[in-house]
C-alpha cells in the first residue's frame, strides 16, 4: 500500500520534471513556473495553518519579505544578471522566517477568528510600509537585474528551483506530520487547552510552526522576484495572494499533503490560462467563487478527504456485497 | 505521610464573583483525597489553579514543597501533576493511540518534538497497556471523535496514566456514566492508588467518594468548609448544613 503511493510520487515527480523539456512553449512553461510557486507555498501554509488550524491571512507579509530581501539584497550586493541570484532565494526565505518571529508573537496569542482578523491588519501594516517606506522604492517598487537568456530557455532555471522548493515543501511537510512536533500541532488544532494540560509547550510549538511556514514562502516570493525581474507593493503584498493560498489548501483538503498540491496546481494553472486566454485578469475570481461555493457545500473537508471517503465506502460496500452473495451460496 | 500537594489560602475573583475564597487543601502522598460541594462552590476553579490554567488572586500552590502558584498547564504537568476534565477533553480527530502519544513525554523540550518521531517503541507499548489497563485497547485505531462518551472518559483517564504523573486530579470521573463503568472507574482508581498514586477527586456521586476516599475535603462558597475522614464527614452538621440548606427532615435522607 505504501510503496504504491511512493510510486504515484515519483510518478507525479518525473511528469513534472519532464514537462519543460517536453513542452517548449514559454506560455506553457511560464504557467508551470507560477503553478510550482503556488504548489510550495500552499504545501507549507498548510503545514502550520493546515496541522494546528489557525488560518493564516497574512502569508503574503512572507512572501512579500522573501521577494524584498531578493531585490534588496540583489542591488546592494550588486549580483550580476545570472545564475548568480538564485542564491539569494534561500536568503529571502530566512528573512521571512526572521520576520514571522515578531509578528508570530503577537498575533500567535489569540486564537481563531481573532487570529485571522490580525494576521490581515499585520499584512496591512506591511502592504503599507513597502508603499510609503523609500527604501522599498514605494508605488514604483523595486527593479531586478535583467537576466539576459534567451527567451526559448529562459523559464527553465525558474521552473526547476520552483520544482525543487515544492518537493523540499512536500519533503518537509511530510516530515512534519511524522514527528512528534507535527502530532502536537494537530493535538493544538483539536484543544489547545488540552494539549498545554499534556505537557505541549503550545506557545513554541506554534511559533515553531509559524515560522518554518514562512522559510518556504518567503523563497516563493525571492524567486517570484527573479522571475517578474520587477517587483511593486501590490504584487508582492498581495491581498489575493492571502486568499487565494488558503482557498488552494482549503478546496484540496486542509491538513493534508497532497491537498494543497492539487489544489495550488489546478488553480493557479487555471488561473494563469483563463488570464491568458480571455485577456481578463479578473475572470478568474469568479470561476474561483463559484468552484469555492461548490466544493463548500459538497465536500466541506476538501477533494482530497472526499475522495478518500467516496474510496473506503466503495471498499466497504464491495465487503458488504461479497458477504451477501457469500450468505447466499451457504 | 508527606503533604505532596498543598494549597494555601487561594483566592481568586471572576469580576464581582468570589470563586475562590482563601481555600486551603492538601494531598498526602499515596492517598485518595475527596472534593465535595455543593454546584458553585469552586471546585473546579480550584483544579484550574492547581493546574496552572488560572492564575489565582493571592495564595500559593505548592507540589513536593516546590511552589507551582504561577506555573502554566504544561509546565504543571511536566512536574507531575495531571487532571482531567468535567466534559471531557480529547483530540477528536486524531485516532485514539495518537491521543495517547500526545502525552507519552510530559517534559520532552519542545524543540525535541521537531527531530523525533511521533512515538518510540516504548511509548507505543505503555500508550497499548494503558488503553488495556482502562478497557478501550481494542479502539486505539479508531478517530477518537467516534467514541461513545463513557470510552471518551476512560481515554482521558488513560492519556493522563501514559504520562506517569504523582498525583491526578479527577473532575467527575462518574459523572453521567453507567453503574457498570462507575464500578469500574472505582476499581482502576483503586489499584492505581496501590501502586503508589495520589489522587484528588471531585465528585457528586455520594457513595463513590465515601467508599473510595481516605479523606475528604468539603467546599462551601468558594472555601475549604471541613476536612476529614468519609464517615467524620458524614456527620458533621456543617456539611449537612452546606448541602442541604440546614434543614433537619433531609438530614436523614443524606444519613440512608
Amino acid at each position: 500500500m505504501l510503496r504504491a503511493r511512493n510510486v504515484w510520487w515519483i510518478l507525479a515527480l518525473i511528469v513534472l520534471g519532464l514537462f519543460p523539456l517536453i513542452e517548449t512553449n514559454p506560455t506553457w512553461t511560464t504557467i508551470g513556473v507560477f503553478a510550482l510557486i503556488f504548489m510550495a507555498c500552499a504545501t507549507s501554509w498548510n503545514m502550520f495553518s493546515g496541522y494546528s488550524g489557525y488560518i493564516n491571512l497574512g502569508s503574503a507579509v512572507s512572501y512579500g519579505v522573501g521577494a524584498y530581501t531578493m531585490a534588496l539584497l540583489a542591488d546592494h550586493l550588486h549580483v550580476p544578471g545570472n545564475g548568480d541570484l538564485f542564491w539569494l532565494i534561500p536568503v529571502g526565505g530566512v528573512a521571512a522566517m526572521i520576520v514571522a518571529v515578531p509578528v508570530g508573537l503577537v498575533a500567535l496569542r489569540v486564537r481563531r477568528h481573532t487570529f485571522v482578523v490580525i494576521t490581515i491588519a499585520i499584512f496591512f501594516v506591511f502592504q503599507l510600509s513597502a508603499i510609503n517606506f523609500s527604501f522599498t522604492g514605494g508605488t514604483s517598487g523595486l527593479q531586478l537585474p535583467l537576466i539576459p537568456w534567451l527567451e526559448t530557455n529562459y523559464n527553465k532555471p525558474f521552473y526547476y528551483s520552483a520544482l525543487a522548493i515544492t518537493v523540499f515543501a512536500a519533503l518537509l511537510s511530510a516530515a512534519v506530520r511524522r514527528s512528534r512536533f507535527g502530532l502536537q500541532l494537530l493535538a493544538i488544532r483539536d484543544d489547545e487547552d488540552r494539549a498545554a494540560g499534556l505537557g505541549v509547550k503550545v506557545f513554541a510549538v506554534k511559533l515553531t510552526g509559524f515560522t518554518m511556514s514562512a522559510f518556504v514562502v518567503g523563497m516563493g516570493g525571492a524567486l517570484y522576484a527573479v522571475f517578474l525581474g520587477q517587483i511593486y507593493p501590490q504584487f508582492v503584498f498581495d491581498p489575493i495572494f492571502d486568499i487565494s493560498i488558503a482557498l488552494m489548501s482549503i478546496l484540496g483538503g486542509l491538513g493534508t499533503l497532497t491537498g494543497p498540491l492539487l489544489g495550488a496546481l489546478v488553480l493557479e494553472s487555471m488561473q494563469q490560462y483563463l488570464t491568458i486566454r480571455f485577456s481578463n485578469g479578473s475572470l478568474y475570481l469568479i470561476i474561483f467563487g463559484a468552484l469555492f461555493l461548490v466544493i463548500i457545500l459538497f465536500m466541506p473537508q476538501g477533494v482530497v478527504v472526499a475522495l478518500s471517503d467516496l474510496r473506503s465506502r466503495r471498499a466497504a460496500r464491495r465487503v458488504e456485497g461479497a458477504r451477501v452473495v457469500m450468505g447466499k451460496a451457504s | 505521610m508527606t503533604t505532596l500537594l498543598s494549597v494555601e489560602r487561594v483566592s481568586k475573583a471572576f469580576g464581582g464573583l468570589q470563586a475562590l475564597d482563601e481555600c486551603s487543601l492538601s494531598v498526602e502522598k499515596g492517598s485518595i483525597t475527596g472534593l465535595i460541594g455543593p454546584n458553585g462552590s469552586g471546585k473546579t476553579t480550584l483544579f484550574n489553579v492547581i493546574t496552572g490554567y488560572e492564575k489565582p488572586d493571592s495564595g500559593s500552590v505548592s507540589f513536593e514543597g516546590a511552589e507551582i502558584t504561577r506555573a502554566g498547564p504544561s509546565k504543571v504537568f511536566a512536574l507531575g501533576v495531571g487532571r482531567t476534565f468535567q466534559i471531557t477533553r480529547i483530540f477528536v480527530r486524531l485516532s485514539v493511540l495518537e491521543n495517547m502519544l500526545v502525552a507519552t513525554q510530559r517534559d520532552e523540550g519542545w524543540l525535541r518534538g521537531l527531530t523525533r518521531s511521533k512515538s518510540s517503541k516504548s511509548e507505543l507499548v505503555s500508550a497499548m497497556e494503558w488503553l488495556d489497563f482502562v478497557g478501550i485497547g481494542h479502539l486505539a485505531s479508531q478517530p477518537a471523535g467516534s467514541l461513545s462518551f463513557g470510552q471518551r472518559k476512560l481515554l482521558e483517564l488513560a492519556y493522563v496514566l501514559v504520562a506517569d504523573p504523582d498525583v491526578i486530579l479527577l473532575d467527575e470521573p462518574a459523572g453521567g456514566v453507567n453503574l457498570t463503568l462507575i464500578n469500574e472507574i472505582a476499581e482502576r482508581i483503586q489499584s492505581l492508588n496501590k501502586s503508589g498514586k495520589s489522587f484528588l477527586i471531585v465528585e457528586h456521586n455520594m457513595e463513590f467518594v465515601m467508599n473510595l476516599c481516605d479523606r475528604v475535603t468539603v467546599m462551601h462558597q468558594g472555601t475549604d468548609l471541613v476536612s476529614g475522614t468519609p464517615s467524620e464527614i458524614r456527620n458533621d452538621p456543617l456539611v449537612l448544613d452546606a448541602y442541604l440548606g440546614g434543614s433537619d427532615d433531609d438530614e436523614t435522607e443524606e444519613a440512608s
